[in-house]
């Protein structure tokens, strides 16, 4: 009785007097180490080429150092100025503009910045070369002033200062306001012009065609995955084999082949026009528009679709239809109120998977989606490694992850993140 | 006892076969009459063919030649739905989406049945089987006999003339097992249902049927009330399969009317009852219960036995011993007053009835 209520009061000890707990731990240290020890190699690989990257991405789309670190005087001297005035900065700043430039032409960075200023004001990049060329030929004994504005009368506009100093702060939201077709302008945040705005219809038919994509893939993958739980064992693994044959088919080979088919004299244009269902000016346009970019997409990811599907459906038994049959449910009922709801599980899983796999597609619209087929993917493909705009390509890239995670949450919401499953 | 040659039997099958492959027969020309409100049970070991004939006659296979008749109608064509039968199947198959109250409801609902009529229904249904508080519950929240329950209910709660039960208790533990042989064996009694009853359990056809079918090799070896099953079987693979069993093999040597005279292969001749053996000269196998084995030379057919092994079972003393060369050869000891009490290695007398020994084919 006593010992009882010596536990109720203080921790329980082990034989040799520690707590209980302590020692447990002690125990499973080791234990936990050796485990830690065997993923520790695929944690790192984890860690270098995929959580350092996202994080590296989510830097960039706000980093902005080059302004402070190509014009530190600048930046400086330029605090004090007063925009809204409407007038010049003093003479100081542009002696501090002079004194950085002088040294970022020396060192070739100043092209650099002017780019960065070009995404933000038009005009930027060649201001910035053509003042680079001229800095050095300067008379340190004039006012500078009178002088920049004598190589461009740009530098007599308060608008190009006062975007670099707007631009002079080490992060800036500069990227994302861009990535959804906003700009940050020294009266606050605009729209972009109308012929600028882009991204946030690009962004729009992303997710519509995806979810076109997903839902066509179920709607052909569900009775694939249907007759393939069902049917004996034979015959299935052979049916198996023909939903994984893409797998061991280049993507490029595929989407290539898909050209093809789809083109205005390819085959099946022209078996339309040969059997005289379409006349020939009235050939359908198949490709390098959003249908060819749904077709070709929905048959790459369709296995995504039919393998969690099968999976699931392979783990109903054939006694629920029977039972509701048996119940009195025609084949329909049984079907739909017995067999489909326990399918859904398969669903969410195959929906999410090939939802997540299309919103961040790349070549394959590349290939066959045209202009109206194209992806948000493409266009940060195109920062990336064309007009080397890294941080919009972040910027974009990191709205895309948000609007992924939205969904996923409103998934969690709607349908319920538990009721997906692959097995 | 029914009739089995009258024609208004509920169910009937017809010379039916079935064979999934197109090379072998798992039903080889099945005739069985049901009377209505009859608990026949298909008792037989795994792969003779209960199930298939369950699904048969629930319309999930197609019987590959013979009819089968309900209320005297060809069912061969009528799809399952239409046929009414309530079915328990062995995994339950409860709808794991629904609610218990949902699940029974669904064949309420898919006849077109009003709310209020249906709630009343599963209500009436769910107090049957006294599950009254749990429509609300999902299937995966109730236990193995509760879930066996309701898919009682479930079968029954359309009000169906004929219900199919493929081995409904054999995930459930001895004891429970034991229970709900007793509460399906008493709502038949009560709703008068024609209820079809598969199990490879002997225990659980002898204590729940009317009538027992024992199958074998996709053939009926036997059909007949439990005690006339027990005591008077008409083949060795019925004396073997129901109940425990002594088998000597011998030879006929002489027949009279109802008796035969065997030679046993030691040279021990005894008397038996001829029952389906052949002729002076075939080959039988003699069958006798351990029960009707007595312990001294008490009856016609006698004998000594060397005891091999003895086991305690309360009750009463398991006797292994060698008799007429067996080594397998079992009897039973009642633990009365003033049991002989024997020894492992003694040599005892051993002595049989005639009547009791019955001479069946050679297995
Ligand atoms: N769907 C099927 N396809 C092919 N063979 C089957 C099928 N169902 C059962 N069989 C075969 O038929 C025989 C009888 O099976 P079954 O009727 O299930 O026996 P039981 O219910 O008595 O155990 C077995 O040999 C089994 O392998
Ligand atoms: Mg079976």
């Amino acid at each position: 009785m006593t010992s009882a209520t010596d536990d109720a009061t203080g921790p329980v000890l082990a034989a040799d007097g520690t707590p209980l707990k302590r020692s447990l731990n002690r125990a499973l240290r080791r234990q936990k180490l050796r485990a830690l020890m065997l993923v520790a190699p695929l944690l790192l690989f984890i860690l270098i080429t995929f959580i350092l990257p996202i994080g590296d991405m989510l830097f960039r789309s706000v980093e902005n150092q080059i302004v402070s670190e190509t014009l530190p005087r600048t930046v400086v001297a330029l605090e004090d100025w007063d925009e809204t005035t409407g007038e010049l900065p003093d003479e100081a700043v542009f002696a501090a503009f002079h004194e950085d430039m002088v040294i970022a032409a020396d060192q070739k960075l100043h092209t650099r910045l002017g780019s960065r200023l070009n995404y933000e004001v038009s005009g930027m990049s060649s201001l910035f070369r053509k003042t680079g060329r001229r800095v050095d030929r300067m008379d340190t004994d004039q006012p500078f002033r009178d002088q920049f504005i004598d190589v461009d009368k740009d530098w007599g506009d308060v608008e190009t200062w006062s975007a670099i100093k707007l631009f002079s702060p080490e992060y800036t939201p500069g990227y994302f306001l861009n990535s959804v077709d906003r700009t940050l302008t020294p009266d606050g945040i605009e729209k972009r012009p109308e012929d600028q705005r882009i991204y946030v219809s690009l962004f729009w038919r992303t997710m519509v065609l995806s979810f076109t994509i997903t839902f066509s893939c179920l709607l052909l993958g569900y009775p694939v995955a249907f007759l393939l739980s069902n049917l004996p064992l034979r015959s299935s693994n052979l049916l198996m084999i023909l939903v994984l044959l893409p797998f061991w088919t280049s993507l490029l080979v595929r989407t290539s082949a898909w050209k093809v088919l789809l083109q205005d004299q390819g085959v099946i244009n022209n078996t339309l026009v040969a059997i005289g269902i379409l006349s020939d000016d009235g050939r359908l346009a198949l490709i390098n528009n959003a249908t060819g970019t749904i077709i070709a997409m929905t048959h790459i990811l369709l296995p995504f679709m039919i393998l969690p599907l099968f999976s699931v459906m392979k783990t109903i038994p054939p006694s629920y239809v029977r039972a509701a049959k048996s119940l009195g449910a025609t084949d329909w009922t049984a079907f739909w109120r017995v067999y489909f709801p326990q399918t859904v599980p398969g669903i969410g899983a195959g929906a999410i998977l090939v939802f997540i796999l299309a919103i961040g597609y790349y070549i394959t619209p590349e290939l066959v989606g045209g202009t109206s087929g194209i992806f948000i993917s493409n266009r940060i493909a195109y920062h990336i490694s064309s007009s080397l705009n890294w941080g919009l390509a972040a910027a974009l890239g990191s709205t895309l992850l948000a609007l992924v995670l939205v969904l996923y949450w409103l998934y969690d919401k709607i349908v319920g993140i538990d009721n997906v499953k692959l097995g | 006892m029914l009739d089995q040659t009258s024609d208004d039997a509920f169910v009937a099958f017809d010379r039916v076969q079935k064979s999934y492959d197109g090379e072998t027969l798992v039903v080889k020309d099945l005739n069985l009459r049901i009377g209505k409100g009859e608990f026949l049970t298909m008792l037989g070991p795994s792969g003779s063919g209960k199930t298939t004939c369950l699904m048969m006659l629930a319309g999930f296979e197609t019987a590959t030649h013979g009819d089968i008749l309900l209320d005297g109608k060809p069912i061969n064509n009528i799809p399952p739905h239409k046929r009414g039968i309530g079915m328990v199947f062995q995994n339950y198959a409860l709808f794991p989406h629904m609610t218990v109250g949902e699940n029974l409801a669904f064949p309420l609902e898919v006849r077109g049945l009003g709310k209020s009529e249906r709630e009343e229904k599963v209500m009436g249904a769910l107090d049957m089987v006294q599950m009254g508080e749990f429509a609300g519950r999902r299937p995966a929240q109730l236990s193995g006999g509760q879930q066996q329950r309701i898919a009682l209910a479930r079968a029954l709660v359309f009000e169906p003339e004929l219900v199919l039960m493929d081995e409904p208790l054999g995930a459930l533990d001895k004891q429970l097992r034991e229970h709900m042989q007793f509460e399906i064996k008493h709502l038949h009694e009560r709703l008068g249902v024609t209820v079809v009853y598969v199990t490879h359990d002997q225990s659980e056809a002898l204590t729940m049927s009317d009538r027992v079918a024992v199958f074998d090799d996709g053939r009926i070896q036997q059909l007949a009330p439990p005690d006339v099953l027990y005591e008077q079987p008409e083949n060795a693979f019925v004396a073997q399969f129901i109940g425990e069993n002594n088998k000597l093999n011998g030879t006929v040597t002489a027949r009279a009317d109802s008796t035969v005279t065997v030679d046993l292969p030691n040279g021990l001749t005894v008397d038996a009852l001829a029952v389906n053996c052949g002729d002076v000269g075939a080959a039988t196998t003699l069958s006798l219960r351990p029960e009707r084995v007595f312990l001294d030379q008490s009856a016609p057919n006698r004998t000594t036995g060397h005891v091999q092994e003895l086991i305690y079972l309360g009750d009463h003393i398991r006797c292994r011993m060698s008799v007429a060369g067996n080594d397998e050869f079992v009897v039973k000891v009642p633990n009365a007053a003033g049991h002989r009490h024997l020894k492992v290695g003694e040599t005892t007398d051993v002595s049989w009835h005639t009547e009791d020994c019955r001479a069946l084919d050679a297995s």
